[in-house]
């Protein structure tokens, strides 16, 4: 599936979408970690919660369990608040 | 604290390459390069522009390998790592995290404050600092971070600890990792809050070390909780001396007394002995530096009346004495936080301080004197004066 980096992780990706697989959220991400060492953990914390101002988007809509199954024609988006002076 | 004839100095004083300045910020990391007067600078960076840095180190050992614990406006903690002076950087493979709870509660570092490379001995080896207070070390140059030591899961540790309700601003934080250069095996940290610690057999325990120090009026002084140590040195020149500067007042010890004296007293009562950073001269035990600010009231955290100074003993602090030589005169608000002054190893001993404003001044004088080598940066969170080995490059 399509991945949508947000622009301060593009040091990872260097591009924007990406392509990732997996059945659910969780699985999409550790294979963007597979692929991308490191962008994990700054999106995901090591309690496995979601990390304050980062949200996830399928198909527009806004998930927040690590759990929720994902299908190949899914387009998830990472999006990251730029709050903050 | 054994083997005590094995004093292992981090650098070799004698033949020090000149300072590179390594200057951490809210948004980005320079390497300050002075030339061997310290007369002329030279900027690198920046290094992770927009990004915060709490602390940039070099390792003493090899002169070459740098980490720089380093948080992006929302995104997670990480580590960045280079072996060649910062002409590139590599990603922790690991980067400090607890371990997970079983119930998913558990604590998750929001960014690693400290870094201290480990003893002589054990190349390779590094301390981190995290906020929440957490300590995690690394075994392969920073490449890799495991929590340490059990105070992670102690229940006392974790009481004493407090929530983000008792720390510091940015959070509460574990500082001031001391490595006793006699002994790998005993080492000393700091809580913002939660007090002075010690381990006496390589981290494996740790037990406070408060005794002597003074806490806010109206709490239990015997409470770790209530202690609030801004920043601890152990003195490279007799290890058996800690200084420190505390939320209330400048201390010393001399082990293995564990009576912590408040030295803070003999300051000029108008400049008061609150502030943040502490340096221990790298030769003289009895000579240390301190850069006051105003604590009063609401603790303004500037300089006291805008007058900035750094003070100076050179008795242990019997006697305090006033450095502001070529700082400005009046109207300067700003101060020094507590990673943000040091000493390099050169003869006479160079003093670095960077600016809540973004100055980064230099004396070459042991702090007599003062000057102002760059400013308009980011606001200063670390300086720390390296000294490279001759062949990591010079950018």
């Amino acid at each position: 599936m399509n991945v949508l980096i947000p622009t301060p992780l593009l040091d990872y990706t260097r591009q924007s979408p990406v392509a990732a697989h997996g059945a659910t959220l969780a699985e999409v991400l550790a294979d963007l970690d597979a692929r991308y060492p490191g962008i994990r953990f700054r999106i995901i914390d090591e309690q496995n919660r979601m990390r304050p101002h980062v949200r996830f988007f399928v198909n527009g809509r806004a998930v927040h369990e690590l759990t929720h199954t994902l299908t190949e024609t899914d387009e998830l988006a990472i999006v990251q608040a730029l709050s903050g002076g | 604290m054994q083997d005590p004839s094995a004093t292992s100095a981090p650098f070799n004083p004698s033949t020090p390459s000149p300072p590179v300045i390594l200057v951490a910020t809210r948004k980005g990391a320079w390497l300050v390069h002075g030339d061997a007067e310290r007369r002329r600078w030279r900027l690198d960076g920046p290094h992770f522009l927009g990004h915060i840095i709490n602390h940039l180190m070099l390792d003493p050992r090899d002169g070459r390998t740098l980490l720089a614990a380093a948080k992006t406006g929302h995104l997670g903690p990480t580590v960045f790592r280079s072996t060649d002076l910062g002409a590139t950087w590599r990603e922790a493979a690991r980067p400090p995290a607890f371990a997970k709870a079983a119930d998913g509660n558990g604590r998750a570092v929001d960014h690693t404050f400290w870094l201290t490379p480990g003893h002589p001995s054990e190349p390779g080896c590094w301390y981190a600092g995290t906020s929440p207070q957490g300590l995690f070390r690394s075994e392969d140059g920073g490449d890799t971070w495991t929590p340490f030591s059990p105070i992670h899961d102690d229940p006392h540790y974790l009481r004493w600890m407090g929530t983000v309700q008792d720390g510091t601003p940015d959070g509460p934080k574990l500082h001031s990792i001391q490595i006793d250069p006699r002994d790998p095996a005993h080492l000393y940290f700091a809580m913002s809050g939660g007090g002075v610690h010690e381990s006496c057999d390589g981290g494996k325990s740790f037990a406070p070390l408060l005794k002597g120090l003074e806490v806010v009026e109206g709490f239990d002084v015997a409470d770790p909780t209530f202690h609030d140590p801004h920043c601890v040195r152990i003195s490279p020149a007799n290890p058996d001396r800690l200084y420190q500067q505390n939320h209330c007042g400048i201390y010393r010890l001399d082990r293995p007394g564990d009576t912590w004296v408040r030295i803070g007293r003999a300051m000029p009562a108008e400049v008061g002995d609150i502030g943040f950073p502490m340096v221990a001269h790298p030769r003289d035990p009895d000579r240390a530096w301190v850069f006051p600010m105003d604590g009063q009231t609401v603790w303004p955290r500037t300089s006291p009346d805008g007058k900035p100074a750094v003070y100076t003993t050179r008795d242990g602090g019997e006697s305090w004495q006033r450095l502001d030589a070529g700082l400005p005169r009046e109207q300067a608000w700003w101060t020094v936080k507590r990673q943000a002054m040091n000493a390099d190893a050169l003869d006479p001993v160079g003093l670095y301080f960077g600016t809540t404003s973004g100055e980064l001044w230099a004396s070459t004088d042991e702090g007599a004197n003062w000057t102002c080598i760059a400013r308009h940066l980011p606001e200063i969170y670390a300086v720390e004066p390296a000294h490279p080995a001759p062949e990591a490059g010079n950018r």
